[in-house]
């Protein structure tokens, strides 16, 4: 496949506005003043500003959470029998040997899967990237448009912990609370989200680009 | 600098918003366009008039509401009965020093959604009327910044598993607020899935110099 003779919008100087998708034709040999969308008004950018700049940020700090987010409980169960402090990877085996393996399994993609996936994508796009990689720019570009998806769903764990506290209430019986484990799990979804939303793909075609000149 | 300077592309040519490839639109797009480099989506299918999406919005903040007032789940063990609703774990999580988990659950579960239905509603509605409403680009723009941020179908499966893991230990009763969860999230999915910000533009650039 080449990839050659195909021109990018901003080798025409045309950019597209991140507000509301109008793409703009800038006046010639303009590329350092601040243009706005004449549309929406909002700041125009050849790419989205500090793009990987901000992505590492969020995902270095991610990364350090992802630590505590699989040590530390989640969740701690007060029974008669004792405390029972549940870590993300405890509460799917439980599913587990409890027969639901389905549901177990839903639980692994969500909350082990998904996050370990997400962490170890955004790093082999930013690391091709700063590579100046010419590897499969199209399946990374779908890689990307995939972590976009998945994004939100690692959140299940969260809303299965307060689900649980906010239930099981029976002061006699058991009570639910949640570990720290739970923050940490929360900021790494967050963090991840943040950082693939910070992530410009365009920069995995420019290096096409930028050689030919 | 004058911003005068700064004109749109003239129609007929689409830039990828992931590879940035221009490339010239189809005349007659009945079905969604997508890029020929990377295979990213460049133009929605048809997309709902105002008046469709504003009867899906309308549905949806009536749901919404429903949801989020009556118990998602019950649960009755030993005599006791609790409830919860998506507020009520927010509650609980504070009383037990989880802030920063209840703020989660608040904002993704309650607080964005919510926000972007009354933003699509202000939209929707003076557009369906063929007025321009103030503003428009700064609440287009907030829609598109919350939009990922909503996540009631993940609290949905959240749901579903709960239930499975108290099922064991007690009785649990899914509630209104559960079918009103599953209500909403079609409702949103077919707003979204028909949502076309190039769509609202046009009307709202319609409504303004016919006024």
């Amino acid at each position: 496949m080449s990839h050659l003779p195909l021109k990018t919008a901003a080798r025409h100087g045309m950019w597209s506005c991140h507000g509301c998708s109008l793409l703009c034709r800038l006046p010639a040999g303009a590329d350092q003043a601040a243009w706005h969308c004449p549309r929406c008004g909002a700041a125009l950018h050849r790419r989205k500003p500090h793009s990987l700049q901000y992505a590492w940020a969020y995902l270095i700090a991610a990364i350090i959470c992802y630590i505590p987010a699989n040590l530390l409980p989640i969740m701690l169960t007060d029974m008669l029998s004792g405390t029972q402090r549940d870590t993300i990877m405890s509460g799917v085996v439980y599913l587990w040997q409890g027969g639901s393996w389905p549901l177990a399994l839903v639980v692994f993609i969500a909350s082990v899967l998904v996050p370990l996936l997400k962490i170890l994508s955004m790093l082999l796009l930013l690391l091709t990237v700063h590579w100046r990689s010419r590897w499969a720019p199209r399946q990374r570009t779908r890689l990307y448009r995939l972590l976009e998806v998945v994004g939100p769903w690692s959140m299940l764990d969260i809303y299965v912990v307060g689900l649980l506290v906010a239930l099981v209430q029976l002061q006699s019986l058991a009570t639910i609370k949640a570990g720290p484990g739970a923050i940490a799990f929360g900021a790494v979804v967050v963090l991840t989200m943040l950082s693939a939303m910070h992530f410009d793909p365009r920069l995995i075609w420019d290096v096409f680009e930028d050689d030919d000149e | 600098m004058t911003n005068s300077l700064v004109s749109p592309a003239d129609s007929p040519v689409l830039a990828c918003h992931e590879c940035d490839l221009l490339q010239t639109a189809p005349t007659h797009a009945t079905h969604g366009v997508c890029c020929s480099r990377c295979g990213c989506q460049l133009l929605p299918g048809p997309g709902y008039q105002p008046a469709t999406s504003l009867a899906l919005v309308l549905a949806g903040l009536l749901v919404f509401i429903l949801a989020n007032v009556f118990p998602v789940v019950g649960l009755e063990a030993g005599g006791v009965r609790t409830a919860t609703t998506l507020l009520g774990t927010a509650w609980q999580l504070t009383q037990q020093q989880m802030q920063p988990v209840a703020l989660l659950i608040l904002l993704t579960g309650v607080l964005l959604p919510g926000l972007e239905l009354l933003c699509l509603l202000y939209l929707l509605l003076p557009l369906s009327l063929g007025r321009a409403p103030r503003g428009f680009a700064a609440v287009m723009r907030l829609v598109r910044i919350l939009h990922p941020w909503g996540m009631v179908e993940v609290f949905l499966l959240g749901v579903l598993v709960s239930l499975v893991k108290l099922a064991h230990m007690a009785a649990v009763h899914p509630g209104i607020g559960l079918w009103s969860f599953f209500a909403l999230i079609l409702l949103l999915a077919s707003s979204a899935s028909r949502f076309d910000a190039g769509l609202l533009w046009e009307r709202y650039h319609a409504c303004r110099t016919s006024r």
